[in-house]
C-alpha cells in the first residue's frame, strides 16, 4: 500500500510541468554552486586583473572596479546563498512546526501565550530586527546570519501549522492514540505531523525562498557576512563602487538574476507540489 | 467593532513595548561594546583612551543599574529623544529621521496603493481570460521572486544608464534647491519615477497572483454555484467573488508590510534616494548606532500605525467585523 502511494505521488510529480521546470532550475543552480567554485581560478576577493574589464575568455564574467574576478565571486556567492536558504529555511520551518504543533495540540493558556508571541513577531518587520542584530555583531559569518534569519522567519509558518493542527487533533485516530496512552510528544510527531507532511514540505520551500531574499536584502544593506562572499554582498559592492554609473552590467546583473531564478523556481515548484498533493487542483 | 479594534490595539501596544525592549537590549546583549569600538576607532594613546572610555560610559549612563538604564530609555523616548547622531554630529537623530520621512512616504504610499489596486484588477481579470492567465501568471511569479534591489538596479541600468531617460541618483537635481515651483516638482517626479516603478512592479506580481487564486477559489464556492444555478449574470457573480476575495488581500497587505518596507529600504539605497533606507546605509557604514536604533524604532512605529490603519479599513469594509459578528 505504502509503495503504491509513493508510486502514485511520483507519477503525478513527474507529470507536473511546473514541478519539473522548477526542480530543474533549482538543481541546475545547486550543481553550479557545488562545482562552480572548483572552476574559479582566483580567490573571490583577490585583486587579480585589470579594473572594470568586461567579460572575456580570461575573466568569464568580467572584473570589478578593483580587478576582482566576478565569476569567482559569483560561484562562491551562489554557494553561500543556497547554504543560507537551506539553514535559514530549515530553522524557520522547524521553529514554526514546533510552535505551531505545540500551540495547536495543547490549546488553552499555552496556546494563548504562544499565539500572542507569534502575532507579535509576525507584526515586527523581520528585516528591521535583523539589521539591529547584525549591526552590533562585529564578526558575521554565513552560519550566524542564517540562524538569525531562521529565528525571525517562523511566525507565519507557526500560525498556519497551528490552524492545521487544530483541525487534526479532534480526529478519531488522534483520540485513539491518546486513549492508548501515547505521550503528547509522540502523538504530535507520529500522528499529526505525518498527516500534514505535504504542507510541511511546502512550508519549507517557501521558507527557503524567503531566507534567500532576506539574506540578499541584509547583505545589500551592508550587514552581510564580514568574511566570504554572497550574491547580496556582490550587489552591495557594485552599488557602492559605482558599477551603475560606469555601466558595468556584468557586475550588476548576474547576482540578482541568480537569486530571481532560484526563488522563482522555488515558488513555481511550490505551486506544482500543491497540484500534486491536492487532487482537486490536478489538471488531468 | 470597538472590541475588535481594542483587541488589535492591545496587541500593537504590546508589540511596541517588545520592540523598544529589543532596541534597548540588543546593544547590551551583544559581544563587544559600542563604546570600546568607538574609542578603538579613534586610535588614541592608552591612558587617553581610558579617560575617554570612562567619560563615554558616564555620558551614556552605562554605569547605572540596568533597570534604571531601561527606565531612562523609555523616559528619553517619550520626549522624542533618540540620541545624537555620530555621522552627522551633533544633529539629533530624530531631526535626521524627520527629514527622511517625506521621501519614504512619497515612494511608499503611491507604490503600495497603486500596485494593490492594479494587481487586484489584473489578477481578477486573469482568472477570467485564458490567454491573460497564461501570460500574466508566469510574469507575476518572476516579478514576485525578484529581489527589490535587483529590479531597481536593472531599471536604473537599462532606463537610466543605457537609455539615459531618467536620473539614477538622488531625489532631485543637485543644482536645484527644494522649493515650491513647477520646475522643482517636475524634477522631483522625474527622479521619483524609477524607484517608484521598481517598487510597483515587484509588489504588483504578488497581488496579481493572490487575487487570481482567490477569485478562482471564490468562483468554486457554494454561493457562486447557487447564483449560477439561479441564472444570475456572470458579471454579478464575478462582482461578488471580487468583493469576497478582497478581504484576504487586505489582510495580505498587512502581512506583507514588513517585506515591503524592507524592499523600499533596498530600493532607496540603489537610487541614493534620501529616505530611511539611505540613512540606514550611511549609519551602517559610519557605525552610527544611535541613528540605526532610531531608524529601527521609526520603522516599527510606522509599520504598527499602518497595521492599525489597515485594521480600521478592514473593519469598515467587512460588515461582519463592523457588526461584531466574528471572533477575529
Amino acid at each position: 500500500m505504502r509503495a503504491k502511494i509513493r508510486h502514485e505521488f511520483l507519477y503525478f510529480a513527474l507529470r507536473n510541468a511546473k514541478l519539473r521546470i522548477g526542480l530543474s532550475i533549482l538543481l541546475l543552480f545547486a550543481a553550479a554552486a557545488l562545482v562552480g567554485p572548483m572552476f574559479a581560478r582566483y580567490d573571490p576577493n583577490a585583486y587579480v586583473g585589470p579594473p572594470a574589464h568586461p567579460p572575456s575568455p580570461e575573466y568569464w564574467f568580467g572584473t570589478t572596479t578593483f580587478g576582482q574576478d566576478v565569476y569567482s565571486q559569483f560561484a562562491h556567492g551562489l554557494r553561500s546563498t543556497l547554504v543560507v536558504g537551506l539553514i535559514g529555511g530549515g530553522i524557520g520551518t522547524m521553529l514554526g512546526v514546533l510552535i505551531g504543533l505545540v500551540a495547536g495540540y495543547r490549546g488553552g493558556l499555552l496556546d494563548e501565550i504562544l499565539n500572542m508571541f507569534t502575532n507579535i513577531v509576525l507584526i515586527l518587520p523581520t528585516l528591521a530586527i535583523l539589521i539591529i542584530i547584525a549591526a552590533y555583531l562585529t564578526v558575521r559569518g554565513i552560519l550566524v546570519e542564517s540562524i538569525f534569519i531562521g529565528c525571525t522567519a517562523w511566525p507565519w509558518a507557526a500560525r498556519a501549522i497551528r490552524a492545521q493542527t487544530f483541525s487534526l487533533r479532534v480526529r478519531e485516530f488522534v483520540d485513539l492514540a491518546r486513549m492508548s496512552g501515547r505521550s503528547p510528544l509522540k502523538i504530535m510527531l507520529t500522528e499529526i505531523a505525518p498527516n500534514m507532511m505535504s504542507y510541511l514540505f511546502m512550508t519549507f520551500i517557501l521558507q527557503f525562498g524567503g531566507a534567500i531574499l532576506n539574506a540578499a536584502t541584509l547583505d545589500f544593506i551592508g550587514l552581510g557576512p564580514t568574511q566570504g562572499m554572497s550574491l547580496g554582498l556582490m550587489m552591495n559592492n557594485a552599488v557602492l563602487w559605482a558599477a551603475l554609473q560606469l555601466g558595468m552590467w556584468w557586475w550588476l546583473i548576474p547576482p540578482g538574476a541568480a537569486i530571481t531564478a532560484i526563488v522563482g523556481a522555488l515558488y513555481v515548484m511550490n505551486v506544482g507540489l500543491d497540484e500534486v498533493f491536492n487532487p482537486k487542483l490536478r489538471e488531468l | 467593532m470597538g472590541r475588535y479594534l481594542g483587541r488589535k490595539l492591545a496587541i500593537y501596544l504590546l508589540t511596541f513595548f517588545f520592540a523598544v525592549t529589543i532596541d534597548w537590549l540588543i546593544p547590551r546583549l551583544m559581544p563587544g561594546n559600542p563604546v570600546d569600538t568607538m574609542v578603538a576607532r579613534m586610535a588614541l594613546r592608552a591612558d587617553v583612551a581610558e579617560v575617554l572610555r570612562s567619560y563615554y560610559i558616564r555620558a551614556f549612563q552605562l554605569d547605572l543599574p540596568l533597570w534604571q538604564q531601561y527606565l531612562n530609555f523609555w523616559i528619553a523616548l517619550s520626549r522624542g529623544d533618540l540620541g545624537i547622531s555620530t555621522w552627522l554630529f551633533p544633529q539629533p537623530v530624530i531631526a535626521i529621521i524627520y527629514r527622511a520621512v517625506p521621501y519614504d512616504l512619497l515612494l511608499l504610499l503611491p507604490a503600495i496603493l497603486l500596485s494593490w489596486i492594479a494587481g487586484n484588477q489584473a489578477g481578477a481579470m486573469a482568472a477570467r481570460v485564458r490567454w491573460l492567465d497564461n501570460t500574466l501568471l508566469p510574469l507575476s511569479y518572476i516579478l514576485t521572486a525578484t529581489p527589490y534591489m535587483w529590479l531597481a538596479l536593472l531599471l536604473a541600468w537599462a532606463l537610466g544608464h543605457v537609455a539615459g531617460l531618467f536620473p539614477i541618483a538622488g531625489a532631485y537635481s543637485f543644482n536645484i534647491r527644494p522649493h515650491l515651483s513647477w520646475l522643482f516638482i517636475r524634477d522631483l517626479l522625474w527622479h521619483w519615477f524609477l524607484p517608484f516603478t521598481s517598487l510597483f512592479l515587484v509588489m504588483f506580481g504578488g497581488w496579481a497572483i493572490g487575487m487570481r487564486n482567490m477569485i478562482i477559489y471564490e468562483l468554486e464556492a457554494d454561493y457562486s454555484r447557487y447564483l449560477e444555478a439561479l441564472g444570475a449574470p456572470q458579471r454579478l457573480i464575478r462582482k461578488y467573488a471580487f468583493r469576497n476575495a478582497m478581504l484576504p488581500q487586505i489582510t495580505g497587505l498587512a502581512l506583507q508590510l514588513g517585506a515591503i518596507v524592507a524592499g523600499t529600504l533596498a530600493t532607496e539605497i540603489v537610487f541614493a534616494y534620501p529616505g530611511t533606507g539611505y540613512l540606514i546605509l550611511q549609519a551602517v557604514q559610519n557605525q552610527d548606532y544611535f541613528l540605526l536604533q532610531g531608524c529601527f524604532l521609526f520603522i516599527i512605529t510606522g509599520v504598527l500605525l499602518a497595521n492599525f490603519t489597515i485594521d480600521i479599513i478592514y473593519a469598515l469594509v467587512d460588515p461582519r467585523t463592523r457588526l461584531g459578528m466574528t471572533g477575529e
